[in-house]
């Protein structure tokens, strides 16, 4: 399989030699002849100290490396909770937990794409041509006609030259950035941007450069102090890439990022924009097309777009698109599509199919809408709740308005909250982070996701069952003596907590 | 088996030290100087070895010298394609050649995106055979597949569907145990899944995305690799990438097999450890490596080490070799090192029961930590899993990215696996799984004698199923490719920068589904084309294995 090598240096090196000056040449001749002279020369050199295997026998016994893992016993809160609450069936709108049917306002299932007996159907017939795996990298008799036609369709609905079809999405953009982002190049990133794209920065091995999440005056003045570096530096600036990587709807706070102003900036400074779209994708927009379509911006003014097919299309997968020339450059460095296996074809035709649904059917996204601002409206005056996130946000952030210095604490008192919600009949979940690893650790929260087939019945159902929750939850938590409940929470959980 | 073929050498050491395993321990500093030594009967001799040389005897893996001719000319072949590559790509900047490739226009103040001269060999080697792969399939991924026909009306910059399709024998896919199939009882049970959960999950394992169906595969897992507990991930690369940073941090040391697979190499370098590699499943340079770790712990500071991970990889995909997992056990106990073992390409394929290369060695896979394989071949479905102790399991259940942050595993995909690992561990009632094994082993026995005396070098140990024959030119590549597959034969070729420069190859992966009948065509096929392009390079004896040893159920 042909890659492209990292670099190709000979090019390089020819045009340097020919460019040099006769007596950079004469010096370099001079180390040359001096670097042998010292290779020849006997030197002086300290005696390093050279253990017997005697010794070494020794330390090898002696070494006492740490344990592979922190033991993790079974009563840990959560795997508790996911044990607690792992589904029956179908993870639709409705889910069945302990054989208790629930309202779902947790799961990503944002236009009700979960279930859909067409989906199926598709996804069935899929199955009988093609079976479930790929058995092969798109490289090697993995590309499916089924890959190349969603390539086609996602293409064609987000109106770009190219998209590219990864098998999951977490991969997604974090093979993307290290595609072309390298050591070296400079990336702004906003402070909240997911943990996929966290990992994508990481393995670019590239500068990266923290803006506050949606601040774009902050990002200005990052912009302008690195244009006053480039000055100074004019010919380390012209080899220096420049990315802006920003979610479309963030997942972590349920905002949409303010993209007029990020291309008005990325013309000013010539950087380029690098959009993330996993919650927007099928969400925002009038058809659906994310959120250049809602801030109805031509999508020539962004460099990649990377989305996803796990939210609102409910299959597997992820995708990235954008002009020919940018995309085809993934084909080949692009790691998690080289190296991986191709998406099951049977998840592709779902995606097909979902995407031709989404386009005959607008209402779904309307709907969506209207239930957002309802559910927004309803839950931003209860009381001990901090609604986080924009009113047509299907992604909320419930967090408690008046938090203990404790993350652990305020953990517990959610989880009190979900299962107090979960019993009442409406499924709920905490955002889950991963403490230490986090950039910008957020405090606790309850991540609401709203699906657009809710009635308003049902939306007054979770409305009622979430403040009641809260309430009641926190007043059990004060009624008690206020130090008992740390107490209990410390010695119950503690150990286990602080493992986490 | 040494004296029959001691001259048999693999490629990655010098012959000298060719034999490994036996004379272990010690061996590293009083390494004997020369001749060869096929002496592993009487190493295997020495003290408290013994133990181990049964396995070894019946280790045979060989990898043939590169002959120094074809090594002279496959350099002058790539010198050609790089001097007309540069006076091509001169004419483009003067104009007179069109410049055909998707360059990006200049826009005014940005850096480019990548360098022009990056994609140099793209443009100018690649390109030429670029037909050779992502050729679009439309059928099944069976023993016979569809391949839709393109074309190219510019030499290999961009493609067009012919509508013409090509049915061919697929030896390029990995279906090791032929369970990729569209009907039969394992599609019946997924198609049943789909019609009662849907395909999507849209949440991740600790936010509601845990149903019932991932509990029952996770438990299923746990038992077919006979370990405590399991979980599974719907991507095989990232259940390396994702996991791996869970287990060992800044302060640990990696130890990685030179060829581990890029998400092994991903994930090493995300955790944040130092990693450092050894020769491929070079036994020697391994405890070498090791040793020199536990002694000077770690650079600059020499404090001791927290922890060190061996990473290493069942059957290797590319070069069909098999770990020495006896010796890195034995490694890791005197060295207190922990083993990530990745079964990707031999979990189902391996092993008298299929259950990888702890099972072909009859080891305890509760000796290894840390078991990692993928669902994407013998199980024909998609995603990974990692199986190891209850503690290990429940670290990753709490800390591990792909439970927090990404999508679980879609039902009727899991489905698959459960449906295909029972019929694997006999639970369907039938012996249909024992009969895949054995006929997998019996083909892989059977075509790789066969290869072998016939005169090809091929790669690997004798019971991989992943075949590698050397083709070593750049244009053989293209042309052996393109030669099987209008015989009616599809193969997978290799060539640089997935492989070093002048060990280009052709690749078979062998199928449980392929019959006797398919075997001997391929080599048929084989014949034609290695006469057509002079591929019989090899001037060793061929080896005495056979395929004989091996019991067929009817």
């Amino acid at each position: 399989m042909a890659y492209i090598p990292a670099t190709w240096d000979m090019y390089d090196l020819i045009q340097g030699v020919l460019q040099a000056p006769w007596y950079h040449m004469v010096f370099e001749v001079a180390l040359i002849l001096l670097i042998f002279k010292i290779y020849v020369s006997q030197s002086f050199s300290p005696e390093k100290t050279v253990l017997t295997e005697k010794e070494k026998d020794l330390l090898v016994e002696e070494w006492q490396p740490e344990p592979l893992t922190p033991n993790v016993p079974d009563d840990h809160p959560i795997i508790q909770s996911m044990e607690k609450y792992c589904i029956e069936g179908q993870n639709g709108k409705y889910i069945t937990v302990n054989g208790k049917s629930c309202i779902n306002m947790s799961t990503f299932n944002f236009i009700s794409m979960v279930g859909n007996k067409q989906i199926q159907d598709r996804a069935v017939k899929a199955l009988r041509v093609y079976g479930v795996g790929s058995c092969g990298p798109r490289g090697f008799y993995g590309t499916m006609d089924v890959h190349l036609e969603l390539e086609d369709e996602l293409a064609k609905f987000m109106t770009s030259e190219e998209a590219i079809l990864y098998s999951y999405s977490f991969a997604t953009i974090a093979s993307a950035i290290p595609a072309y982002s390298k050591r070296g190049d400079i990336i702004f990133a906003d402070e909240n941007v997911g943990f996929a794209i966290q990992k994508g920065l990481i393995a670019s091995r590239s500068h990266i450069k923290w803006f506050r999440h949606n601040d774009m005056e902050h990002l200005e003045s990052l912009l302008i102090e690195q244009n006053k570096a480039d000055k100074k530096n004019p010919k380390k600036a012209k080899v220096t890439r420049r990315f802006i990587v920003v979610e479309g709807l963030y997942l972590n706070t349920g905002k949409i990022c303010p993209l007029p102003k990020l291309v008005e900036l990325k013309w000013k400074y010539k950087v380029r924009i690098f959009l993330e779209e996993s919650m927007s994708f099928g969400v925002l927009g009038e058809t659906g097309r994310g959120v250049t379509e809602h801030f109805d911006i031509s999508r020539d003014n962004i460099d990649l777009i990377a989305g996803s097919l796990e939210n609102s299309i409910a299959s597997v997968g992820g995708f990235c698109c954008g002009k020919k020339f940018v995309i085809d450059h993934q084909r080949l460095s692009g790691l998690g599509y080289c190296f991986s296996a191709s998406q099951p074809p049977m998840l592709a035709a779902s995606a097909i199919e979902a995407l031709h649904i989404l386009q005959e059917q607008p209402r779904l996204l309307v709907d969506l809408r209207e239930k957002c601002e309802k559910i927004h409206d309803k839950l931003k005056n209860v009381t001990h709740i901090q609604l986080i996130g924009d009113p047509i946000s299907p992604i909320k952030h419930l967090m408690l308005t008046e938090p203990a210095s404790d993350r652990d604490l305020d953990m517990h008192t959610l989880e009190m909250v979900v299962d107090y919600a979960m019993n009442e009949g409406v499924a709920l979940t905490i955002a889950r982070h991963l403490d230490s690893e986090e950039n910008n650790l957020l405090p606790p929260s309850i991540r609401l996701s709203v699906n657009c087939e809710l009635t308003d019945e049902e939306i007054n159902k979770v409305v009622s069952v979430i403040s009641d929750a809260f309430r009641e939850v926190l007043q059990k938590l004060s009624s008690v003596d206020m130090k008992s409940p740390l107490d209990s929470v410390k010695q119950g959980d503690g150990e286990q907590i602080a493992s986490r | 088996m040494a004296t029959g073929r001691g001259s048999i050498n693999r490629k990655l050491e010098d012959n000298k030290k060719d034999v490994l395993c036996t004379q272990m321990p010690e061996s590293h500093n009083n390494r004997p100087k020369n001749g060869h030594k096929n002496g592993l009967r009487s190493n295997g001799k020495n003290g408290s070895h013994t133990s181990q040389s049964r396995w070894d005897e019946d280790f045979f893996e060989s990898f043939e010298e590169t002959p120094l001719l074809v090594a002279i000319l496959t350099y002058l072949g790539y010198g050609l394609l790089v001097v007309i590559g540069q006076i091509r790509d001169l004419m483009r900047a003067y104009g007179i050649e069109k410049d055909k490739s998707c360059t990006e226009p200049k826009l005014e103040g940005f850096v480019p995106l990548y360098q022009s001269w990056e994609s140099f060999y793209t443009r100018n080697v690649y390109r030429r055979i670029r037909d050779c792969w992502n050729r679009v399939v439309g059928s099944k991924p069976g023993t016979r597949i569809t391949i839709l026909d393109r074309d190219s009306c510019d030499y290999g910059w961009t493609f067009e569907l012919t509508g013409k399709k090509l049915n061919v024998m697929n030896f390029g896919s990995y279906n090791y145990l032929g369970f990729a199939e569209n009907s039969g009882p394992c599609c019946d049970q997924v198609q049943a899944v789909t019609e009662k959960y849907g395909v999507g999950v849209c949440a991740s394992r600790q936010e509601m995305g845990y149903m019932d169906i991932h509990r029952e595969l996770d438990l299923l897992v746990a038992e077919f690799l006979g370990v405590e507990a399991a979980i599974t991930v719907p991507m095989g690369f990232a259940t390396n990438s994702m996991n791996m940073p869970a287990l060992v941090s800044k302060g640990s040391l990696i130890l990685s097999d030179e060829l581990n697979h890029a998400s092994l190499v991903l994930g090493s370098r995300l955790s944040g450890a130092l990693i450092r590699t050894y020769k491929h499943n070079d036994m020697d340079d391994l405890e070498m490596k090791l040793r020199d770790a536990v002694c000077n712990g770690q650079p600059r500071t020499h404090r001791p080490w927290k922890k060190i991970l061996i990473v290493v990889e069942g059957v290797y995909s590319m070069e069909g070799s098999i770990i020495r997992l006896p010796d890195v056990l034995r490694l890791k106990k005197k060295y207190k090192a922990y083993v990530y073992l990745d079964e990707a390409h031999s979990i189902g394929a391996m092993g008298p029961h299929g259950r990888g290369v702890v099972d072909y060695f009859g080891l305890d896979p509760r000796d290894i930590d840390i078991m990692m394989g993928t669902f994407t071949k013998s199980f024909g479905s998609a995603g990974g899993y990692i199986g190891g102790s209850k503690s290990l399991i429940n670290h990753l259940r709490t800390q591990a990215h792909s439970f927090i942050y990404s999508t679980s595993m879609s039902p009727p995909v899991a489905q698959q696996v459960i449906s295909v690992m029972k019929v694997i561990m006999g639970k369907d009632g039938t012996n249909q799984g024992m009969k895949h094994i054995r006929q997998l082993a019996w083909n892989t026995r059977y075509f790789r004698k066969r290869l072998q005396d016939r005169g090809y070098i091929i790669y690997g140990n004798k019971d991989s199923p992943v075949v590698p024959l050397l083709l070593y030119m750049p244009s053989k590549v293209a042309m052996f490719s393109r030669e099987t597959l209008k015989r009616g034969m599809a193969t997978v070729v290799v060539g640089f920068p997935a492989t070093p420069l002048i060990e280009t190859r052709a690749r078979f992966c062998l199928s449980a589904a392929h019959t006797k009948e398919m075997l001997d065509e391929a080599l048929k096929i084989i014949d034609d084309v290695g006469d057509l392009l002079r591929l019989r390079y090899s001037s060793l004896k061929p080896p005495d294995f056979s395929e004989k040893d091996i019991q067929l159920i009817e």
